[in-house]
């Protein structure tokens, strides 16, 4: 056929990009420090006597709705009614924090009980901000908070590995008892197994013990425990059994959960035994909160003796981005979190211009491979517990189904082709990526953001491919990082410009001319008509 | 051109070369796909899972294909027949009129009202003035149905080699005979340019430069709520779906314009500059579905020509070189325009549907400032970069 003269008809001029439709925050502050723990309060109190403006931001106390999810802890469902009513856990979580308390005295703006849920600066693919940006969220609305200099000092949460019966009340991890023991005194347990013997386990156990509760043992995997002899020696004599190479096998409960908790020698599989126990928490490691250095796009590196993925950060705390400083757990566990604090307080107020005493350099201390003892945990869990335990509690997916590269049971899938699939295969075809088996398998996909199962879905990934745990690049995060309703992040004050503006898809009226009518009176009727819709 | 022998570069694997790929070795051809990253991690993967497009020419091959994919890859695709869209605007009241110039005849689809929308829809509310129900298109899911085209078209003996960015190509006698690549030379007899946004650069590497302009888009995904009957369910200025999982997973509003995009590895992406606004919308079309919580948000990075509409053509010279950008509408379409570059690459036309008015000619007048006149153009800063560099 003869080519039709084709006559190139343009759109008009596009008004539908974010080019001016972003508002400006709701409100301002020179400094934001996100995070109340030891870093957060030292930085805030540090700027504060420099007469900066700062904004500390702290979820605690946490919404019921959020603790019902396990976040941003492992809480487990061992929570007291008392957090039913976060408003008069307010006082609590002053009273042990004194750090909290002065930063307030110094007038610090303290929010508490208020979700960080995104954080942006003007980067590569967002170009538009008048200010770096946080999204801000308490349970009812969602507002928005300009910063001229960020500080994140958000912490470490649990590291989360699963066993037959444990997605059921009374398995914790322990940073979330520490918050129900220290912060909230909120802890509905009493009669604990800890999972793990390193310094992590023995000092849950010490507070455990310190706050009247019964440690019935320390389980440890490998065949020799962790932590340090002496402080294990003291919960030894204090009747705390330390069980060496064994893992739970299942966690046994009924209505109120847990009631005992079977193990399995790791060499000997047959022999198995019994402990009674209201609570199984697991201390077998934390995991650096990076969710908002992902979200803004700060470079970021795996460092296993730090704890993983965490943020690239000089000495001072500050991050690849310009605006953008970070102190304590969050920048790799371990080490004098308040001193890395005040370092980064004062390296962002050296950046704003303001008088401060030059930082300190931090030493951020080397610990043990923070990936290689999960590791042999989740080896061992894995050889003794067997492919049908879930690997991720919301979308139920198995260890079996990870390893398979199973498509979602709820698709009731079956073909030989989709047999020939694995992990390993996939391996071949390529280095894995933990998105694309979240997409393939939906493992890490569910409603706590993979808050329960990131760490674990990394390390059978690496055990089922027989490739190294640290080749696993991170599954990656977004905003919003805390899960919220839609009715709380809608954004009742949009621009009009954004109002007006709003388009489907790029409100490009010649795209959708049907192909027949291209060149024919009929294209000139639909865009004379406009967008369909 | 015989098939047995012959060998076939593919460059880009999102579902555009990847149907092509699949297309081509079920032809028994030799094929080889150069990914810069991943299968399907681009636009294909992140985008509202639509398969309704009645403005395109390979429509009837995508309605008739869509029904049969899950059989003919031998992976799931997820896809489910039917939408309904839907306005809960008054001013939207006669939105319909604006869908019966464009539908062509032979697909069945009716007109709802309020009451109507809210039998078929359980999560919409008082607020559904008017809708449609289309009897034909639907929905899949982008993520599983990339790796099902990857899977599939291995099984046929094509090699995917991902992380491999493609530098130049090297003619002779007027064809491409090889690519070069960071993995080294892959030779070819013929090449097919699938690149998404990369395209029209590469392209022009071959003298045949392809206008396009790349731009970020988002969508929010919530947790999962009871399945609807129709899972392909839309309006309120978004597009998207209920997966069969239960998200609700929505996009719309505005996009951000890139200057460029690189050729060996993934475009930025940020997300987060519309969530408030898609949640709002989403939270007015759903309003049984406010309580939802929001999970995650994501970006894709999409091109579009200067009309929007896609080329997909034979070049004349180098004469064994087929270019093709589906111009931010190419998932859906995938299994159709995989089966055109197919025919094109080995009968040098396609076999079921005219597609001359998609031949980058059309471009041979534009302005050499035409991003500027559209207002293509990236935000200009208010304030400077404070992110890191590309």
């Amino acid at each position: 056929m003869t080519r039709p003269e084709t006559r190139l008809i343009l759109p008009a001029p596009d008004r539908h990009s974010i080019a001016g439709k972003t508002g400006a925050p709701d409100e301002h502050a020179e400094l934001v420090i996100i995070g109340a723990g030891p870093a957060g309060c030292a930085a805030a109190t540090e700027a504060a006597r420099a007469g900066v403006q700062v904004v500390l931001i702290d979820e605690n106390p946490v919404s019921p709705g959020l603790i019902g999810m396990d976040v941003p802890f492992h809480f487990g469902g061992r929570a007291t009614g008392a957090v039913q009513t976060p408003e008069r856990l307010v006082e609590h979580v002053l009273e042990s924090n004194p750090a909290l308390a002065e930063a307030f005295e110094l007038g610090v703006d303290v929010r508490l009980s208020t979700s960080a849920w995104g954080a942006w600066v003007n980067g590569p693919g967002m170009r538009s901000l008048a200010t770096g940006v946080i999204g801000l969220a308490d349970e009812t609305r969602s507002w928005t908070l300009g910063f001229d200099r960020l500080i994140l000092a958000t912490g470490a949460r649990d590291l989360n590995l699963s066993f037959a019966g444990s997605d059921q009340p009374g398995v914790m991890g322990a940073q979330a008892l520490h918050a129900l023991l220290v912060r909230y005194d909120a802890f509905a347990g009493r009669r604990l197994v800890i999972l793990g013997s390193g310094d992590l386990a023995i000092a849950t156990a010490e507070l455990a013990r310190s706050r009247g509760l019964d440690v019935v043992a320390l389980v440890e995997a490998r065949d020799t425990p962790a932590g340090d002899d002496a402080r294990l020696a003291a919960l030894a004599g204090q009747g705390v059994e330390i069980i060496t190479g064994h893992v739970p096998l299942a966690a046994e409960g009924g209505t109120d959960g847990v009631t005992g908790l079977v193990l399995v020698e790791t060499q000997a599989p047959g022999r198995r035994r019994a402990l009674a126990c209201d609570t199984v928490c697991l201390a077998i490691g934390a995991v650096p909160v990076i969710e908002l250095f992902d979200v803004l796009g700060a470079a970021r590196a795996m460092i296993p003796e730090r704890g993983g993925h965490v943020p690239v950060v000089d000495a001072h705390g500050a991050t690849s981005l310009g605006h953008v400083f970070a102190a304590g757990d969050c920048t790799g566990l371990g080490g004098d979190a308040a001193a890395a604090g005040l370092s980064a307080a004062r390296a962002a107020l050296a950046s704003l211009g303001r008088p401060a005493e030059a930082p300190e350099a931090i030493s951020r201390p080397a610990g043990p491979d923070a990936l290689a003892y999960p590791l042999d945990w989740t080896r061992a869990l894995l050889a003794t517990g067997g492919p049908d335990v879930m690997v991720c509690l919301c979308e139920e997916v198995t260890r079996g189904e990870l390893l398979a590269v199973q498509p979602p049971r709820y698709l009731g899938w079956s073909s030989n082709a989709i047999a020939r699939r694995n992990l390993a295969t996939l391996a071949q075809d390529g280095p894995l990526d933990q998105d694309q088996i979240k997409r393939l398998t939906r493992a890490c996909m569910g409603a706590c953001q993979a808050r329960r199962c990131r760490e674990q879905v990394a390390l059978t990934m690496a055990l089922g491919a027989e490739v190294p745990a640290t080749s696993i690049p991170l599954a990656g995060y977004r905003a919003p990082v805390r899960p919220l309703p839609l009715a709380v992040l809608a954004d009742a004050d949009e621009t009009a410009d954004m109002t007006e503006n709003w388009n489907v898809w790029f409100g490009i009226v010649t795209q959708w001319i049907s192909y027949d009518d291209i060149g024919t009176a009929r294209e000139d009727e639909q865009i004379r008509a406009g967008m369909p819709y | 051109m015989t098939n047995k022998g012959t060998s076939v570069v593919v460059v880009g694997g999102g579902v555009t070369g990847l149907s092509t790929a699949w297309w081509l070795a079920r032809s028994g051809v030799d094929v080889t796909v150069l990914e810069k990253g991943i299968v399907g991690f681009e636009a294909s993967g992140r985008n509202g899972g639509g398969c309704t497009h009645y403005q395109s020419p390979l429509f009837h091959e995508e309605q008739r294909l869509w029904p049969q994919m899950d059989e003919l890859l031998g992976y799931p695709t997820e896809y489910r027949r039917e939408r309904i869209v839907f306005q809960v605007d008054e001013r939207k009241a006669n939105f319909a009129d604006g869908l019966s110039m464009r539908i062509p005849a032979g697909y069945e689809w009716e007109v709802l009202d309020g009451r109507q929308v809210r039998e078929r829809v359980p999560l919409a509310g008082d607020n559904a003035v008017c809708g449609v129900h289309l009897h034909f298109g639907g929905h899949a899911n982008p993520q599983r149905t990339s790796q099902a085209y990857a899977w599939a078209a291995r099984d046929l003996g094509v090699a995917i080699h991902q992380h491999v960015a493609v530098s130049g190509f090297e003619t002779a006698g007027g064809r491409v005979v090889g690519v070069e690549t960071s993995a080294g030379r892959f030779g070819c007899d013929a090449l097919v340019i699938a690149a998404g946004p990369q395209t029209g650069k590469l392209s022009a590497m071959l003298g045949n430069p392809v206008p396009m302009a790349a731009a970020r888009a988002e969508m929010i995904v919530t947790e999962p709520l009871p399945l609807m009957p129709t899972g392909g369910v839309d309006g309120n200025g978004l597009y998207g779906r209920q997966t069969l999982r239960g998200n609700l997973a929505y996009g719309g509003g505005p996009h951000e314009w890139y200057d460029d995009t690189p050729l060996d590895r993934p475009p930025p992406r940020p997300s987060g500059s519309v969530l408030r606004g898609l949640s709002r919308r989403l939270a007015d079309l759903l309003p049984r579905a406010a309580h939802a919580r929001v999970i995650r948000s994501w970006a894709g990075v999409i091109e579009n020509t200067p009309d929007g509409r896609p080329v997909i053509e034979r070049l004349t010279a180098p004469d064994n070189v087929t270019v093709a950008t589906m111009s931010s509408v190419g998932f859906g379409l995938s299994p159709a325009s995989g089966h055109a570059i197919r025919d094109l690459v080995l009968d040098g036309v396609c076999s079921f549907a005219d597609l001359s008015k998609l031949s980058s000619a059309r471009f041979k007048e534009l302005s050499g400032d035409w991003r500027r006149d559209l207002n293509w153009l990236p935000p200009q800063p208010v304030m400077p970069d404070a992110g890191a560099s590309l």
